[in-house]
């Protein structure tokens, strides 16, 4: 892993899917990098290749043409174990709808990364139940999800995908399926995550609020991008 | 693996009822193996107790050729009855062999005072008592002397002795058999039943009488014995000797050994048994099936949870793994409950039933259990590569 290069950085990202006989182009060549410790809103309306786009980021897919490279690894390079290493490694996933395992703790939902990098069973507790703290729901280590409410459950998700310090938190519409209150103390949540860890923060989002609280937005349109800076007005 | 095993307990109890009734396929599989398969073996079992029981490498002689080995040319000339004086000469001339008894076999009705019954009678010498172990209880067994002065005395079997005679001894009493009058010499100890046939319902007379009461000039068959299990080819070929020599070469017997009776029934109960395996096998079958059936279902619906388990880094083995011992799971229980109640069932059937011959072998439990785990296996092989196959984009994006 380069400690001098950018964490992220995409180069001429194409992606196509085949439906039928027709090729769908979701991302037309779409390049950027992102540093360490940045705080990134990727927006644009729906269909804009926003949802391809955070799969590419989270190496859950591979680029049909550019290369993308996470922590200077070539994931287009990578096989199937390998990509599953570097997004055990270097992500952390927060879902719109949580995707918690039902009938199953807080603190093992957290610790559920952990076993795939082969840590101990007791060692895994101990640091979820310091995530769980974390994000201020260590009282409930013990709720499965379907006793804890919205809010609740998206901080579980949240420290799930803090607990093995992964270099980068990636959120797809993370406050999507909670009410505005509840949505600006997640939002305040990864703010302050990505203050005090340093934990690079890249949000998938449509909501323009949420756009205008990062530092910077990459908006895609049809699969290309057409702006990347500042938040602009009117979002 | 130990917390594969674990997440795979607690997947399970999230659907008990789902599970349970899956779980039931394999236990009814699992019984159906162990109860046939018992009942095989138990009959296997029984049948060797009960042919070892008549006495050890027992050989007998009886008229005519009835060779099964082979296209020899086909049974020819005289159809010759096996007399005394062949029983005499065996004895004689046999050096490999333990006792010869001539074997005259009739019906007749036994009667005392006003009773009577119905029985068979059985010619024989002194040394059929020692070959095929009837022993007398009081009394005496059938003596040389009376086989050769042809003397009318007979031993009672415990039935006809109940019948006839009740509480009273029977000793000395006079009995007439077929018209003819027999003094009662002996009683024999009690038998019981063997492959359905009373052994206690016959009475035994000299066989020389036998043939002047029935108006036979030949006897029915020779029972005798090899010496020992390694000597019963040499016996069968000594005896073989001897007796075509007294025919001019001619072999218009056959010589039938106790092992070859009890190879064909152990040919015999084996093919039942295995038979009866393929039908058990069957219900396991259906139980595997179900198990898929299930497990299909499951990966459906846990399709999101494979997804996120993939995006926080699992591999394809670890989903693989993780569907694979939740059907070995699912099999293994259903198997383990399975046998065990099966065991019980033959406990039971032991314990209230114990004529029923059933067991339960080590191997049928091996079996049993073991064509469990392959049926989770196998069952479990189709849906958890399906579920470790899944694209993890593909299944987040699942509702």
């Amino acid at each position: 892993m380069s400690e001098t290069g950018p964490l992220m950085e995409v180069r001429a990202l194409e992606r196509s899917f085949t439906l039928g006989e027709e090729e769908v182009r979701a991302l037309r060549g779409v390049t950027f990098s992102i540093d360490r410790g940045e705080y990134v809103a990727i927006i644009g309306p729906s269909g804009s290749g926003k949802s391809t786009m955070m799969y590419q980021l989270g190496c859950l897919d591979t680029p049909s043409r550019g290369t993308y490279r996470l922590a200077g690894y070539d994931v287009g390079s990578l096989d199937d174990d390998e990509l599953a290493a570097l997004r055990n490694r270097f992500i952390g996933f927060v879902f719109q709808s949580f995707n918690l395992l039902a009938r199953t703790t807080a603190v093992d939902n957290v610790a559920l990364p952990l076993r795939y990098a082969g840590v101990g069973m007791r060692e895994r507790r101990a640091r979820a139940r310091e995530a769980l703290d974390r994000v201020g729901l260590g009282h409930r280590w013990d709720h499965p999800p379907d006793r804890l409410s919205g809010g609740e459950r998206q901080r579980v998700a949240i420290a799930r995908a803090i607990v093995s310090k992964p270099a980068l938190l990636l959120c797809d519409e993370p406050t999507g399926n909670l009410d505005q209150k509840v949505g600006q103390e997640i939002v305040r949540l990864f703010e302050s995550l990505n203050a005090d860890l340093g934990v690079t923060v890249v949000i998938v989002t449509h909501d323009p609020s949420m756009a205008r609280r990062a530092r910077r937005n990459i908006k895609l349109v049809d699969g290309s991008l057409v702006h990347d800076g500042p938040p602009q007005e009117g979002v | 693996m130990l917390e594969h095993m674990i997440s795979a307990l607690l997947a399970l109890g999230a659907n008990k009822l789902r599970a349970a009734l899956t779980m039931l396929g394999v236990v009814i599989g699992v019984l159906a193996v162990t109860l046939l398969v018992s009942v095989g073996d138990g009959a296997r079992a029984y049948l060797n107790n009960t042919l070892s029981g008549i006495g050890s490498n027992l050989l007998s002689v009886v008229p005519g050729r009835t060779e099964t080995r082979g296209f020899g040319p086909p049974a020819q000339g005289l159809e010759r009855p096996l007399t005394m004086d062949d029983a005499h000469a065996l004895e004689r001339q046999g050096t490999t062999i333990r006792g010869v008894s001539p074997m005259v076999q009739g019906g007749g009705t036994v009667r005392f005072r006003n009773r009577q019954r119905d029985t068979m009678v059985l010619g024989v010498g002194p040394a059929f008592s020692d070959l095929r172990n009837m022993h007398v209880d009081s009394g005496e067994f059938v003596r040389e002397e009376d086989v050769g002065s042809r003397r009318r005395v007979v031993v009672l079997g415990r039935r006809v002795v109940r019948e006839l005679f009740g509480d009273e001894s029977p000793l000395g009493q006079s009995v007439r058999i077929a018209g003819g009058r027999f003094r009662v010499v002996g009683v024999m100890e009690p038998k019981g039943r063997s492959l359905g046939f009373d052994l206690d319902d016959l009475v035994f007379i000299p066989a020389t009488a036998a043939m002047d009461l029935f108006g036979l000039d030949h006897i029915s068959q020779l029972v005798t014995a090899a010496r020992s299990k390694e000597e019963t080819p040499a016996a069968i070929a000594e005896i073989e000797e001897v007796l075509a020599r007294r025919r001019n070469g001619e072999r218009s017997f056959t010589v039938q050994s106790q092992e070859d009776l009890l190879k064909t029934f152990g040919a015999i109960t084996g093919a039942m048994t295995m038979v009866l395996l393929a039908i058990a096998s069957i219900s396991l079958v259906v139980g595997g099936i179900g198990i898929m059936n299930i497990m299909l279902v499951s990966v459906r619906e846990r399709t999101r949870e494979i997804g996120v388990r993939r995006a926080v880094g699992a591999t394809q083995r670890d989903i693989l793994w993780q569907f694979l011992l939740e059907s070995v799971v699912i099999s293994t229980i259903g198997g383990a409950v399975g046998l065990g109640t099966g065991a019980t069932i033959i406990f039971l059937v032991h314990r209230y039933a114990p004529d029923v011959p059933v067991v339960l072998s080590p191997w049928i439990a091996a079996v049993a259990f073991g064509s469990a785990f392959a049926t989770g296996v196998v069952s479990g092989v189709v849906p958890a590569r399906r579920a470790a196959r899944l694209d993890p984009v593909e299944a987040l994006r699942y509702e």
